[in-house]
């Protein structure tokens, strides 16, 4: 069995345990909604606002909404020490990482899936378009890569679910901000080239925290 | 690079562990051989479960060296985990997952060929084949620690290490586990076990280690033909029988 299908194994096992529970997304996608929601009434949501803040407003919800969701999905492998088994398994600890990190992706994605097209209805904008799969895409694949090894670092700290978005949110503040204005032009018909220089920085950020997450979490699993 | 021919299971030297300014193990020598039934005794904090989970990789010293089988620890992490299997504390299952998805998964964590006769053979050795389409939330924690004893043994570990294993479990699955430890040692493998109850365990192991301040107090073959020593050594520690 190979490297690959062991990270899936993982991620499957995560998806199987969340289908069951439906603990992380149910999470993820109702704070999310939460956000829009209140934003649609407080925000006076007329063709030019909507452009101008949605983007923003999306993918704020979406990061808030998705630290509620890792700190539960790493919280459940620490309390049945489940965690313990993993790291007694006979492979490498960047394996189990990148496992996790495909769960926590899936997760993510599960919940935009849910999302988008309520954004979409609330804010009356067209985001069914390819530039919005490729946004959502390295967006998630980044946000799913530092919140894993973070929700690591801090799962066994008492105040974790304080310690999490500490950590996580100015780490993701690049991220963010490519998500938001790419988004943004993409809300107002521009080009692929238009968003270009944003997409390439989501693209450096992902590249640069799948090596770096997965190099230190081996490190933060030890007692 | 693993030596199934080395005498020696586990060689441990110098071996010191802190959490912060407690000192668990202070500079612990211990050698091991294959083969043998180890019982670790020793009082609370005496570092048992300490040394177990640092054979098991769980834990990282701070300073000395492990050897298992003539491979050093610290440099094979991924080898030494696949001679190893594990029962500590809790049962670390998956609750919302049925015993087989949970064995079936642990394979694929071992990268194991022919599960579906692995599981099989496993369950049918701890006795929990006729619930292994149950979720591990449905079971009695000694189930689960039989579910657990099942997965440290599916891959055939050169070395069992069980922490404390017949707390939860009831007097059958005591005889059925010191069975398959029975079993375990008839072929040739090391089984290296914690545990307070010293009379059950002087009458199934081939060696008793008394920890006793983060070192050996006392190291001693043929534990029952030494039992008064074993004894006077572990009440020492602080413990009663």
């Amino acid at each position: 069995m190979g490297s690959l299908s062991v990270i899936w194994a993982i991620g499957r096992k995560d998806l199987l345990l969340e289908i069951r529970n439906k603990d992380v997304v149910v999470a993820i996608a109702g704070f999310a909604l939460l956000v829009l929601v209140i934003f649609t009434f407080a925000i006076d949501l007329n063709q030019g606002n909507a452009k101008l803040v949605g983007p923003g407003v999306l993918w704020a919800g979406i990061a808030f909404a998705g630290v509620t969701g890792l700190n539960r999905a790493f919280a459940l492998e620490v309390e049945g020490s489940t965690l313990e088994a993993l790291m007694l398994a006979p492979i490498s600890r960047d394996l189990i990482y990148l496992g996790k990190a495909l769960g926590n992706f899936l997760f993510i994605a599960v919940a935009q899936i849910i999302v988008i097209p309520v954004f979409a209805v609330l804010f009356n904008l067209v985001v069914f378009r390819w530039e919005m799969l490729v946004i959502s895409l390295l967006t998630t694949i980044g946000f799913s890569a530092v919140g894993t090894l973070f929700a690591a670092m801090s799962v066994r700290v008492r105040a974790r679910e304080v310690m999490l978005p500490l950590m996580f949110l100015p780490v993701v503040t690049p991220l963010l901000m490519a998500a938001v204005e790419s988004t943004s032009h993409m809300v107002h018909g521009r080009s692929w080239s238009d968003m270009a220089q944003w997409l390439q920085i989501a693209v450096a950020f992902d590249v640069a925290f799948v090596v770096i997450s997965a190099f230190i979490f081996q490190h933060i699993l030890e007692d | 690079m693993v030596n199934q021919a080395t005498q020696l299971a586990v060689k441990a030297d110098a071996v010191v562990k802190n959490f912060g300014e407690t000192a668990v193990l202070r500079g612990l020598y211990l050698d091991l051989p294959t083969g043998e039934v180890t019982v670790l005794l020793g009082t609370n904090g005496a570092g048992k479960s300490t040394f177990l989970r640092i054979l098991a990789m769980l834990t990282e010293i701070d300073s000395g060296s492990i050897s298992m089988h003539g491979v050093d620890v610290a440099q094979n992490g991924p080898i030494v985990r696949a001679m190893t299997g594990s029962v500590l504390h809790s049962p670390m299952l998956y609750a919302d997952m049925t015993i087989r998805e949970n064995l079936m998964f642990f394979a694929d964590m071992y990268r194991l060929e022919g599960v579906d006769e692995l599981i099989a053979s496993t369950t049918a050795q701890v006795g929990i084949e006729p619930r292994i389409d149950d979720r591990v939330r449905t079971l009695s924690h000694g189930f689960q620690k039989r579910v657990a004893l099942a997965r440290a043994l599916m891959h055939e570990p050169q070395l069992l290490l069980l922490d404390e294993p017949e707390s939860g479990l009831d007097s059958d699955s005591v005889e059925q586990l010191d069975r398959i430890i029975e079993n375990y040692k008839s072929m040739g493998r090391t089984v290296v076990m914690t545990t307070h109850i010293v009379e059950h365990a002087m009458e199934i192991a081939d060696r008793a280690v008394v920890l006793n301040n983060g070192t050996v107090g006392l190291n001693k073959t043929n534990p029952s033909g030494n039992r008064e020593e074993i004894l006077a050594a572990y009440s020492s520690t602080g413990n009663d029988r």
